[in-house]
């Protein structure tokens, strides 16, 4: 029977840990918005000039708090 | 030639012409072409011609028809943005190549805004990048100070339409929802594996498997501690605070039934006396906290924090030395002068320095014919200025004025809750005193009959007393109805409303934008060429008192021909010459026709060469439908407050039934005034109305609902927002919010129904965690099922007779 409390552990672990991992993909503003991304991944990549900017931008710190 | 245009008959929109390319609507005032597209306006255009020029037409093909509609934009001026107190105020991060700012854009509504917001950067040089939150509808712009400035970035945004909505006390404050969804997944979490520890005890475990059956209960216990302490833990606050404020709501047997399921259960486990509740404990929990987050769900949707200050200018030009710098209007002290243009918004009561304005108080009094001011003369806050420019000087600070004293009124502070009880808080004081009486007894019973029984019983009773399906109830039942609602319209602040709508015995109505309807009708009598309607159009458009725009908008074509020795008179008319053409337009004697006037409806007369040609009547239009609405509600009393003059008496008298009380000449404080005595009088009072000169008596009613034509333009604080359109079905609305307590009364009907089979097994001593298991489920379930299969009915079959 021993190998049931192993198999309930393991169970709970891996439980706890999805549990965990949806609380901190919460957290983190992953479910702030449930639309945009959806849509935005459609959309399609005009080829403009690569920019100048665009370095400037890889660069920045992210500022998000 | 009779000219007619019919607003809103549904004929026209099918033979006129195409809707516009740009925003959808129809193109009935100015048809323009270009690029073989329609457009309806010069803005709607403008805004293509900016997308096309920065090879930006992929935002048509997103979505059709996408853009808002721009023949109603406001000016605006964004150069305060560049202020040093406000940027620091509204910058999330500065430096010197890098900034970044987020702001709130009304107008986002489809997959077009958003592309076209995140390639903000292929238009304005400078951003680096843009991000929108679609469900907060707030963009992040991330762009180098030293290309662009924060002004033009939001002018740019306003040249296509997604004006920023600038609010600087706002603090940008996180969604309220997340504590209550971890909340939700823990109980959740913890749910799942406690009935899955619970299984192997209810399918029978023999004796040689004692060992787990107390590894699983101690699982249990594990499991179901962060359930207690944290999942629960608004209602066990809840009960604390009404119990201080000596006040029984819903938590409180909730909360009891919650800590004796937990400490029953640990105290079984821990004695061996049997696997307690545990599974029952955390499905509560669960269940009760779906209940409350489906409730969050319904409202998240409308902003209704939206005040008067939000149609406040937040920036004026204020004279420093010789110049005119942007300032905050909170900075604003006496003595200063300031300068406000046309169609802006007067922020503080100020003194006029210039000769004469025009100031339309519509915002304040509902009067909407603009009133003369002469030099010297208080103009009120919330007054907006037509025409001119002109310099004033502040009287008095910002915070002080008029139009804020009107609504720091105390009434509009009182809550509305204190004084209206609600049915669930009424369920849940008897019930909470019939449980513990009923525990109490037989607790008393069973001391006599078995000591050793007594606690056992005790603690049961008070599980199943526990009102889970009572708190689901509500929730599930209101929720629906405010979706239904939804559906069709009319959009409530919460579930309360409901409640409130449903008691209602009396209405109120405001006239303009509500019985009327706000669009005027414009009728031409007499004969003009094509040519020279054209030519009066642009004669026209060349002012800007509220009945020539009308004009303007009511002459199809575009305003082409320029105009010579402009003269506007006052008051009067204004003349001019258009393609070789001296034409006159305004009042009978500026003209020179000898007509009568008639009090219900302005004529404005033109006259061509010197000979009077004919005239333009313009008149508001009653709202299709708010006549038979009106009659089926003959049997409650209703009145009508109205802030203009006494003109449109007659035409009234008819619409309303004739026992109603129909008042001109009502400032907003006689509408409050007014709502107030019926109040004391015992009536439940609904008031419906538009405008800002509307929010008071919207606040004090019982229920204050704002009509509006346009959704999301304007909400003066309100409790809810009803299209105009679905205005007739008012009647419907009342019956259905009367429907769903009855429906809500059912649903406790049943609640009460299994607390009483369940309390048959507890007095007994038959609750066992399996019975306990099965019952609080099924209650639940069957009271959620009812309600909602319940209004889904009741709707469809009261709506159905509308349509």
């Amino acid at each position: 029977m021993n190998i049931i409390v192993l198999l309930i552990a393991i169970s709970l672990t891996i439980a706890i840990l999805f549990l965990g991992s949806f609380l901190w993909s919460m957290r983190s503003g992953q479910f702030d918005d449930t639309y945009g991304p959806s849509v935005r991944m459609l959309f399609d990549d005009k080829k403009v000039k690569q920019d100048p900017q665009k370095d400037i931008d890889q660069r920045q710190p992210d500022s998000q708090s | 030639m009779s000219n007619t245009v019919a607003e809103e008959s549904p004929v026209s929109k099918i033979t006129e012409q195409a809707a516009c390319y740009h925003c959808g609507q129809d193109c009935k005032e100015d048809n323009l072409l270009k690029d073989g597209k329609n457009f309806c306006c010069y803005g709607c255009q403008t805004v293509y011609d900016i997308l096309s020029e920065n090879d930006l037409c992929e935002y048509y093909s997103y979505d059709a028809k996408p853009g808002a509609s721009l023949k109603n934009l406001a000016v605006s001026d964004f150069s305060y943005l560049d202020e040093k107190s406000v940027r620091d105020k509204l910058l999330i991060f500065q430096s010197d190549t890098f900034c970044k700012v987020e702001f709130y854009v009304p107008a986002i509504h489809c997959i077009s805004c958003l592309w076209l917001l995140e390639n903000l950067q292929r238009l304005q040089k400078g951003v680096i990048r843009s991000q929108v939150n679609f469900a907060r509808k707030r963009v992040t712009i991330e762009f180098n100070p030293a290309v662009v400035s924060l002004s033009a970035i939001a002018a740019s945004m306003t040249s296509v339409g997604y004006a920023p909505l600038v609010n600087l006390e706002e603090k940008t404050t996180k969604k309220e929802t997340h504590p209550l969804i971890a909340k939700l997944s823990v109980a959740g979490f913890a749910f799942g594996n406690v009935m899955l520890l619970s299984f192997p005890e209810y399918l029978g475990l023999d004796g040689t498997e004692q060992q787990l059956q107390q590894l699983f209960s101690y699982l249990n216990i594990a499991l179901s501690i962060p359930v207690l302490l944290y999942s629960s833990q608004d209602y066990f606050k809840n009960t604390w605070t009404s119990i201080q404020q000596k006040q029984i709501n819903i938590d409180v047997p909730i909360a009891v039934g919650l800590a004796a399921l937990f400490f029953r259960s640990t105290y079984d486990v821990l004695f061996h006396v049997g696997p307690g509740y545990f599974d029952s404990f955390s499905g509560l929990v669960f269940f009760l906290l779906i209940g409350r987050w489906f409730q969050d769900k319904t409202y998240e949707s409308l902003a209704f924090d939206r005040d008067y200050k939000s149609y406040f200018p937040l920036a004026i030009q204020k004279q420093v030395g010789e110049d005119w710098k942007p300032v905050v209007v909170y900075e604003l002290a006496p003595g200063d002068v300031i300068r406000v243009r046309n169609m802006e918004v007067v922020p503080t009561d100020a003194k006029l320095i210039s000769d004469q304005a025009y100031i339309d108080y519509s915002f304040v009094t509902g009067e909407s014919k603009p009133v003369k001011v002469h030099e010297g003369d208080l103009v009120y806050a919330g007054g907006r200025l037509i025409g001119e420019p002109v310099i004033l000087q502040v009287e008095k600070k910002t915070s002080q004025s008029h139009l804020t004293s009107l609504w720091n009124n105390a009434v509009f502070q009182k809550p509305k809750e204190s004084r209206y009880r609600k049915i669930i808080d009424q369920a849940a004081k008897g019930f909470t005193w019939f449980v513990l009486a009923f525990s109490i007894v037989s607790g008393v019973y069973w001391y006599y009959a078995d000591p050793s029984k007594m606690w056992l019983i005790l603690t049961s009773v008070l599980i199943v007393a526990c009102p889970c399906a009572l708190a689901l109830a509500a929730p599930f039942t209101y929720g629906n109805m405010l979706r239904v609602f939804g559906r069709h319209g009319f959009y409530l602040k919460n579930a309360d409303v409901i409640e409130r709508m449903a008691g209602i015995d009396a209405l109120v109505f405001d006239k303009t934008g509500t019985i009327t309807q706000g669009a005027a009708t414009v009728i031409f009598t007499g004969h003009l060429s094509q040519h020279e309607f054209s030519c009066v159009k642009s004669l026209a458009a060349s002012s800007t008192h509220p009945l020539s725009e009308l004009i303007v908008k009511h002459i199809s074509g575009h305003a082409q021909w320029p105009v010579k020795n402009l003269i506007e008179r006052a008051g009067k008319g204004i003349e001019g010459e258009v393609a070789c053409l001296p034409i006159k337009i305004g009042s009978v004697n500026f003209v020179g026709a000898n007509t009568l006037e008639d009090q219900t409806s302005s004529h404005v007369f033109v006259s061509i060469n010197g000979e009077v040609k004919g005239h333009f009547t313009i008149s508001t239009a009653l709202r299709s439908g708010i006549k038979d609405t009106l009659t089926q509600m003959s049997g409650v009393p209703v009145a009508m407050l109205s802030g203009d003059n006494e003109s449109d008496r007659d035409r009234m008298q008819t619409v309303f039934a004739d026992n109603a009380t129909l008042r001109f000449h009502q400032t907003p404080q006689d509408k409050m005034t007014f709502i107030q005595d019926w109040k004391e009088e015992g009536k439940q009072v609904m008031m419906l109305g538009d405008g800002l000169n509307d929010a008071g008596a919207l606040k004090q009613s019982d229920v204050g609902i704002a009509v509006s034509d346009n959704t999301g333009v304007f909400t003066p604080a309100c409790d809810g927002i009803i299209q105009g359109s679905e205005l007739r079905r008012l009647n419907l609305y009342l019956r259905l919010a009367r429907a769903s307590t009855v429906i809500l009364k059912i649903a406790f009907g049943i609640s009460f129904f299994y607390n009483i089979i369940s309390l048959g097994f507890a007095v007994t001593g038959y609750l066992t965690p399996l019975v306990a298991a099965i019952l609080m489920p099924v209650s639940s379930i069957s009271v959620v099922g009812f309600s909602s299969i319940a209004v889904g009915l009741v709707s469809r079959s009261i709506l159905k007779k509308s349509s």
